[in-house]
């Protein structure tokens, strides 16, 4: 298992999906592991209903239907497939509303989708689903991309409440690809995967969707400046040291 | 099949054949530097040796030749690089520079042995004159501007040319890597230029393809995969003076690319945009005149995501009851999406 997830870190992240099957069928008995360790693109499905795409994820999945948390109905559909408590769903149908404004105002598109479900020791947990193409065919405004996506997972567990507060866990990966090609410069393409955690005891007064969302918003808000700065630096960094710049300038770029 | 006890007995049991073919791709699919890592990953989880071998022997090459690995020959006299254009059979490789074939160990990525290459395996001395004056010319060039660059003429066309007459075709290959793995980083420079000889326009077309790799994966895996070709010429002359006319085609193409991923890098980011403009004086005229085509560095990374909401504050969690009124009223407006 620790051999696999160090492959998974290494081969680039546009093969991942060649690599985990790869993986799979050499290690079927780690296959629960994998597909939970390892992020793969998120996919998207039309709901019917209300036409309106929702993201697929291992947690609306029951059999081969994935569940719509616009409709509430599983698509291809499905008799008997489970659903949240009637608590939960209210929860689930006031997190999608919300989610999709904090999309707009941060991604000024994509497709979002929120899930909640009942975890085995009285709390619950909650799944933040974005996937955003930003490129020129997609829906980036500014039109500088080919090609480029992001997209966001953020499972969070949230324990019982004990004393007026409970504990929040959050783990969040980011998935982004993106490609600018023009003449002059050829093609430049960057991919990548980060993922991070963190934990917070907050009172719950101002409810769960307030805490979750704040912890989310920070979240992403440290991962973006990881990607752009810190990985995006780096690889940079690693290009100044194959072909240093001319001396002289060299003496005044930042050591490591 | 027996393989090491653990697998469980389930109904899709992959093939030696299919595990062989597995293997094969991980290897091949290794970043710049990490074979041998990623040798060691697929080792464990194939959990057979008598496969994971068959995959190595035939995957290393391939891997090999694709990274212009570069391999210590034994007599100190530098390195020899793993190329198709040098490649006389599978396991060895001629060094033109030094006239010697080497031959090598390619899954322990080693040169294990040299001998001087006979004159069937070498260019005529005409070409010979043009090989060598060009390799002088441009190592000058690598040793300055790549800290770990090597470089290799090869003749690929007309190598038995004996005097003007005939085209023929050099081809220069130059690579430089970088390998940190404490620091959780690895990258690559590898360029090729196709240097045509045409006798009859006296002329002489030369065709590069650069590539550069970038590989960061502390807690995290990004990779930066820039490619980039373009085409010059000059005229045919003598070999001294056509080595430095395409010596300084290659110097000028190779800088020019390197402005432009810093352009392209830097619309990433504008932090480094700026570093960038303070510690790069020379390429700033560079960044300025391409940064007209690119507007505002930023922008690239704001087609993905926003540091900010449009609305230029955090968003209001607090208060998220309103957006549900809007939605309702949008709803019962008919005005929705």
């Amino acid at each position: 298992m620790e051999a696999a997830m160090d492959l998974m870190r290494r081969i680039s992240p546009k093969e991942s999906e060649t690599a985990l099957s790869a993986l799979l069928s050499l290690l079927p008995h780690h296959s629960a592991d994998l597909l939970s360790q390892v992020d793969l693109p998120l996919q998207v499905c039309m709901d019917d209903e209300l036409m309106k795409e929702f993201i697929l994820c291992e947690y609306n999945r029951d059999a081969d239907s994935y569940r719509s948390p616009w409709s509430n109905k599983y698509f291809p559909p499905l008799e008997d497939g489970t659903l949240p408590s009637g608590q939960l769903r209210k929860l689930e149908i006031e997190a999608n509303e919300v989610f999709a404004v904090y999309c707009d105002q941060y991604y000024e598109g994509g497709v979002t989708s929120v899930y909640i479900w009942d975890d085995e020791n009285q709390g619950f947990v909650a799944c933040f689903l974005i996937k955003k193409d930003g490129s020129r065919t997609g829906q980036g405004r500014r039109g500088y991309l080919q090609e480029g996506s992001w997209e966001a997972i953020h499972v969070v567990e949230v324990a019982a409440e004990e004393g007026g507060t409970t504990r929040y866990c959050l783990t969040s990966t980011v998935m982004l690809s993106l490609t600018t090609e023009n003449k002059s410069s050829g093609t430049f393409s960057l991919s990548g995967s980060i993922r991070r955690q963190m934990s917070l005891d907050l009172s719950i007064a101002d409810g769960h969707l307030c805490n979750m969302g704040k912890m989310i918003e920070e979240m992403e808000g440290k991962l973006r400046n990881s990607l752009d700065q810190v990985y995006f630096g780096k690889t940079r960094e690693m290009v100044c040291n194959l072909r240093p710049p001319p001396e002289g300038i060299q003496l005044r770029l930042p050591e490591n | 099949m027996a393989d090491g006890g653990d697998e469980p007995e389930g109904p899709e049991e992959l093939s030696n054949e299919q595990k062989t073919e597995i293997a094969k791709w991980f290897l091949t699919n290794a970043p710049d530097g990490e074979i041998q890592y990623v040798a060691k990953d697929v080792r464990t989880i194939i959990g057979n040796d008598e496969i994971y071998e068959m995959a190595a022997t035939e995957a290393f090459p391939v891997y090999n030749k694709a990274h212009f690995v570069a391999l210590q020959m034994p007599d100190g006299s530098g390195d020899v690089l793993i190329t198709t254009y040098g490649e006389l059979d599978k396991n060895t490789y001629l060094d033109p520079r030094t006239a010697q074939v080497a031959t090598v160990d390619h899954v322990k990525q080693v040169c294990t042995k040299l001998r001087p290459a006979n004159d069937e395996e070498l260019p005529s001395p005409y070409i010979e004159e043009f090989r060598s004056s060009l390799d002088a010319e441009l190592s000058k060039y690598v040793a300055e501007t790549y800290p770990k660059g090597t470089c290799a003429i090869y003749c690929t066309k007309g190598k038995d040319t004996e005097g003007p007459g005939a085209d023929f075709e050099l081809v220069v290959v130059i690579c430089a890597a970088k390998h940190s793995p404490q620091n959780f980083c690895n990258g690559s420079w590898h360029s090729i230029w196709t240097i045509e000889f045409k006798d009859d326009l006296q002329f002489v077309e030369v065709k590069g393809q650069i590539q550069v790799g970038a590989h960061y994966f502390e807690e995290g895996n990004v990779q930066l995969d820039a490619k980039n070709e373009c085409k010059d010429s000059t005229i045919l002359q003598s070999p001294e003076d056509c080595a430095i006319s395409i010596t300084n085609i290659i110097r000028h193409h190779e800088a020019e690319h390197m402005a432009s991923l810093e352009v392209s890098s830097s619309i990433l980011s504008r932090f480094y945009f700026i570093q960038l403009v303070q510690g790069i004086v020379l390429s700033v005229n560079f960044l300025v005149m391409q940064a007209s085509y690119v507007n505002l560095p930023d922008t690239t990374f704001k087609d993905l995501r926003r540091k900010l909401p449009v609305t230029r504050t955090l968003f209001p969690w607090h208060n998220t009851l309103q957006f549900s009124l809007t939605r309702d009223i949008t709803k019962e407006l008919g005005i929705g999406k």
